[in-house]
């Protein structure tokens, strides 16, 4: 037995609804205006990675050769903690107006649009930090190559970090005490981005070749952009229904 | 031919049926509680008789390693508490997809009962490996490969047990632990595979905990103790169930009965 | 047996400390779950027979005019 397509309820026609691409740039120019009128946001996540890195030399010594040695996994260990500070505001307003409920409640796939908001927050917490990176790096003594590798192993992994932590934002939104089960949750699943995005870095100053880091830093950003939204996605649903 | 091609549909239909009643029979609280009540004196007996000699035999009876001496009997306790750990954390997970797709009470109540126990498991394979690190490597630590993804799986259970006893519906809290547990499982082979190659990476030469071919003196000891431990974990978890079961239906009939006398 | 004698077994050549200790740890971490369990086990009988009680209480009210 078929069931004839005729006989589905208009609203069901996939073609009724507006594209997919619509909704993806209509959410995403939305959370843009929202963060461009609230700066703070931009500029904080900053900020926390420069105090950070400031603290490391306080805490170790001032002397180079060791600073320029640990300054790949201060950066990375610095942009992990601030891409994880910033996810804790990642849904927390729109579960609080209710937008995350009509969201989810919409006949188009929920996929797209936590694509979209992970994508702005991406753009507003973590493509700052790429910006003033190298200024950070140069502080730490690493050299020009490695300043490089840096910024190609920022651009792949802090859209990993983003989306692991916007798991455990999903899963945490409607909780009170949130922020420091996010850690919780996110910290852990970090440690492959870590540990290839530092490796990348130190193979780069020591001269060696870095495409197997970078290799295996894309592919795990290919896995993490198809998995990861439905993870959210589902995470969303749960916390939001609660 | 076609009355033979239905009957043989008509059979695939009943074999279907009859996995698919078993399978849904395991979500009846009651059911549950029966077959782990019939199960449990069987894996008692597992630990007595498969456990308990294979831990005499790997200490008394078995002989010393060449190079490690004694030390290595904690091989006898840490080889399966890891193994504990890492089939505790596929349970939890398996649980979880059951409870997603099949709203099934009884996995989460598995899931939620595994979670603390296969954590202590793992705490006691990341001790056991630092009191055998001692005499072996010269250190209490050592940021070993199979320790470290052992530490890394500790802290996935820790945030699991976390979420939960942060949730207070539970209801919801079944769901995100299961969608938490799933995503941690698919994390886990990424995570073992890039902390082994950092471990390569950084430490080129450091001492093996096991050999790579044990003899056979010492592996039939080992396997007694892997196999008496799965014993130990199906006990525990089963006694925890069992607990979470009762609690859980309270309002049921067949518990007030069981509650009588 | 492979040792000679049980002082030997308790010496375990120079690695005794290590051994039983790892080997107590395990004894204590599994009684540590079973007594948990166990005492878990009570606590639930008895918030049962509570919860029970409070339900036939509440019926008993609610019955009276």
């Amino acid at each position: 037995m078929t069931i004839k397509r005729a006989s589905l309820p208009p609203l069901l026609e996939a073609a009724s609804l507006p594209p997919l691409s619509q909704g993806f740039g209509a959410l995403l120019r939305r959370d843009l205006l929202l963060a461009s009128r609230q700066r703070s946001d931009l500029i904080y996540p900053v900020f926390f990675f420069f105090m950070v890195v400031s603290l490391f030399p306080l805490g170790i010594g001032p002397d180079g050769k060791l600073l320029a040695k640990t300054a790949p996994g201060i950066l990375w260990i610095a942009a992990l903690l601030s891409t994880l500070l910033a996810t804790d505001s990642l849904f927390r307003q729109d579960y609080d107006d209710g937008t995350l409920e009509i969201l989810l409640s919409s006949p188009q796939s929920s996929f797209v649009f936590v694509t979209a908001k992970v994508l702005a927050h991406w753009l507003v917490a973590s493509l700052p930090l790429l910006l003033f990176a190298p200024l950070i790096a140069v502080m730490l003594h690493l050299d020009g190559r490695g300043i490089g590798i840096l910024l190609a192993s920022l651009a792949l992994g802090t859209p990993i970090l983003s989306l692991i932590s916007a798991i455990g934002a999903s899963l945490t939104v409607g909780l009170r005490r949130g922020s420091m089960l996010v850690a919780l949750i996110a910290l852990p699943l970090y440690v492959p981005v870590l540990i290839f995005a530092v490796g990348a870095v130190e193979t780069a100053t020591l001269g060696g070749s870095v495409a197997g880091h970078i290799g295996y830093l894309a592919a795990m950003l290919v896995l993490a952009v198809t998995l990861a939204p439905f993870a959210i996605a589902a995470g969303l649903a749960i916390s939001v229904k609660a | 031919m076609q009355q033979r091609v239905n009957q043989a549909e008509t059979k695939t239909a009943t074999l279907w049926q009859w996995i698919n009643n078993t399978f849904h029979r395991f979500g009846s609280p009651k059911y549950f509680y029966d077959l782990t009540g019939k199960l449990l004196p069987w894996c008692w007996a597992g630990v007595l008789l498969v456990l308990i000699p294979g831990l005499i035999w790997g200490l008394a009876f078995a002989p010393p390693d060449y190079y490690q001496g004694n030390s290595y009997r904690i091989i006898f306790i840490h080889v399966p508490a890891a193994g504990i750990a890492m089939m505790g954390y596929a349970v939890m997970a398996f649980a979880g997809i059951v409870t997603l797709v099949w709203r099934m009470k009884m996995a989460d109540v598995i899931a939620k009962v595994v979670a603390p126990i296969g954590a202590s498991f793992t705490f006691l394979c990341l001790v056991t490996g630092a009191i055998w690190g001692r005499p072996t490597w010269g250190t209490w630590w050592e940021w070993d490969a199979r320790l470290t993804s052992m530490l890394i799986l500790f802290f996935l259970y820790v945030s699991v047990m976390a979420l939960r006893a942060a949730i207070e519906h539970p209801d919801v809290a079944a769901r995100a632990t299961a969608v938490l547990s799933i995503v941690g499982i698919v994390n886990l082979p990424i995570i073992r595979y890039s902390v082994n190659w950092w471990n390569t990476l950084h430490q080129p030469s450091s001492i093996r905990l096991t050999g790579s071919s044990l003899a056979p003196e010492m592996l039939y000891p080992l396997l007694a103790c892997i196999v008496g431990f799965y014993f130990l974990f199906a006990v525990l978890v089963m006694l925890s169930a069992r607990n979470e079961v009762l609690l859980r239906e309270y309002r049921s009939a067949w518990v007030k009965k069981w509650l009588k006398p | 047996m492979y040792f000679d004698s049980f002082a030997d077994f308790v010496a375990m050549g120079t690695h005794g400390p290590y051994v039983w200790s790892a080997y107590a740890l395990t004894l204590i971490v599994v009684l540590a779950n079973l007594g948990v369990i166990l005492h878990q086990g009570r606590k639930v009988q008895a918030t049962i027979r509570q919860k029970l009680r409070r339900q036939q209480l509440q019926e008993q009210d609610s019955y009276e005019p």
